[in-house]
């Protein structure tokens, strides 16, 4: 533990910009994730616990793209789609059919798929760690200096991004009709359904956007990590902390807890470097004792 | 009688192993106001859900302007003109009025496209009012007339409304009555289930009457206001 050195970069404008931007980062990649859990969640009342290896999906068919085509922008596009289409396929193949099973059903199930899908990228991509994919040639210039902190482009890049993606979605949640619609089968997918509503075809278009977030996070996030089978499941644990202390099914709620999870990296790193990941369970141990419903989650329900 | 537009023919419904439905029949000509009616636990709200595909009959069949209903799924059965009010409301709560409205939107099994927005806060200005407030905050009045024009909003040949008056207050009830009257004038089809006979006494054209899972009783409605006994037997009024 460094209270000192906590202290010190909270004091200092270029290491609390430099943290907070960091912070951001982090937080908004792990939002692009959780998203997902938590709107599948929300919709269709199963936890995806395979949606970490939709993510570590969505990094290889990225790199893939990438080697094959050098387009960065692509390589995400195409990642994003491909797990989107994958989930999908998921969806209608294997989760739709246990969805009124047992919860240990869908969850054997999911752990089948990570097992699958981690053998069969190393079948595919082999067994050795592939590097990143760097960032695009746009962005290989020199840094920002704001406040004194050095602020990578990229990283601008990555957290603008994410939040366009944050407000696309909430547009999409309570601006457009099926995004109503899938608010209202939240709670009442049987109603929806009498007023002619196809309910299935909306729980696979949800299971389908989900599953893309997935990708598309696991994609940008591949930008500057390696990638490697079995790289998925910290992220599940992640997503699924998020979900928890925002609230199940509550995108709102993911996003203010991805933000918070992200900044208590960021500073934990300097305040507590032996405890960084411990600080994000008591934050959820916290919440599930004093808030057990999340941060903007439904009470009661 | 005119034409029969909705034929219910020989409905077997269970509930797990336990059977509800014997062999259920009924028609409802087009226009007219059909009121299914019954003690509590008779099987009213059984036979709608039958009707709706929410509880699938194990026999029988529903045809509706010819199109064969049983077996197919409650989406399905909502496009081809079948729309169901449920009895207890279940408005979208977190939505606001004219959100729930617009879910329910869609047209006719024969691209009928009456019923918009502008039609339904023509007929129900309380709803144009309030179409803004959150469906949880109306009382049960309100949110009884807007679970009927969130199903008016997709057109339907035929409306059916589980016990629209329960629990209403008597002068909502009057409302709602006059709601289904109008809407006889516009040429809807309305198959209505209620224990309230004095409220389908001023309202329908028609009435069926079952009791424990079986019809027991068809005819004008004034064939009914007329027979003490059936009244007495199945209906304790």
């Amino acid at each position: 533990m460094d209270l000192a050195a906590l202290g010190d970069c909270l004091g200092t404008s270029s290491c609390l910009i430099f943290q907070t931007v960091g912070g951001l980062k982090i937080g908004l990649l792990m939002f692009l994730v959780a998203s997902g859990l938590t709107l599948i969640f929300g919709v269709l009342g199963v936890i995806n616990f395979a949606h970490g290896s939709f993510y570590m999906l969505g990094a290889y068919l990225a790199w893939q793209t990438m080697a094959l085509t050098d387009n960065f922008y692509l390589a995400v596009l195409a990642a994003a789609l491909g797990v989107g289409l994958f989930g999908v396929l998921f969806e209608r193949g294997f989760m739709s059919r246990v969805y009124r099973g047992d919860v240990l059903v869908q969850i054997l199930l999911c752990y089948a798929f990570i097992l699958i899908l981690d053998d069969l990228v190393i079948i595919v991509w082999g067994e050795e760690f592939l590097s990143s994919l760097g960032i695009p040639d746009a962005f290989h210039r020199p840094p920002l200096f704001v406040g004194g902190a050095i602020v990578p482009v990229f990283h601008l890049f990555i957290i603008g991004f994410s939040t366009l993606v944050a407000v696309a979605l909430w547009l999409f949640m309570t601006r457009t009709k099926w995004g109503k619609i899938t608010r209202a089968a939240e709670q009442n997918p049987l109603m929806v359904s009498a007023l002619g509503i196809n309910t299935s075809l909306l729980f696979a278009g949800i299971f389908a956007l989900g599953s893309l977030l997935a990708g598309l996070g696991g994609a940008l996030a591949a930008s500057e990590r390696s990638i490697s089978s079995g790289m998925g499941f910290s992220v599940v644990l992640e997503s699924f902390i998020v979900t928890v202390i925002g609230g199940m099914g509550s995108i709102g709620g993911a996003f203010v807890a991805a933000l918070l999870i992200g900044m208590t990296r960021s500073f934990g790193a300097i305040g507590f470097p032996l405890f960084t990941d411990g600080l994000m369970f008591v934050l959820m141990c916290l919440v599930l004792v004093l808030r057990p419903q999340g941060l903007m989650g439904r009470s009661g329900g | 009688m005119s034409e029969t537009f909705l034929d219910v023919a020989d409905l077997d419904v269970f509930y797990g192993s336990s059977q509800i439905l014997f062999g259920v029949g009924f028609t409802v000509g087009r226009g007219e106001t059909t009121a299914l009616l019954g003690r509590n636990g008779a099987g009213k709200s059984t036979t709608f859900k039958a009707l709706a595909g929410i509880a699938p009959p194990k026999r029988g069949s529903i045809t509706l302007a010819g199109a064969t209903l049983e077996g197919r799924k409650p989406y399905r059965i909502a496009r081809a003109g079948l729309g169901y009010v449920p009895e207890d409301r279940q408005v979208f709560p977190e939505h606001s009025i004219e959100d729930n409205l617009l879910i329910g939107a869609k047209k006719g099994p024969n691209g009928e496209d009456y019923w918009t927005l502008a039609r339904i806060y023509e007929v129900l200005p309380r709803l144009h009012d309030l179409r803004h407030r959150m469906a949880g905050r109306l009382s049960g009045g309100e949110q009884q007339m807007l679970t009927i024009a969130r199903t008016l909003m997709g057109n339907p040949s035929v409306l059916m409304l589980d016990e629209p008056s329960e629990g209403l207050a008597p002068i909502i009830v009057a409302q709602i009555g006059d709601l289904i009257r109008r809407l006889r004038h516009l040429g809807v089809t309305v198959l209505l289930a209620e224990q309230n006979m004095h409220f389908c006494l001023g309202i329908a054209t028609h009435a069926v009457v079952i009791d424990k899972g079986t019809i027991v009783h068809r005819g004008p409605i004034a064939e009914l206001r007329d027979n003490e006994e059936i009244r007495k037997r199945y209906l304790a009024v």
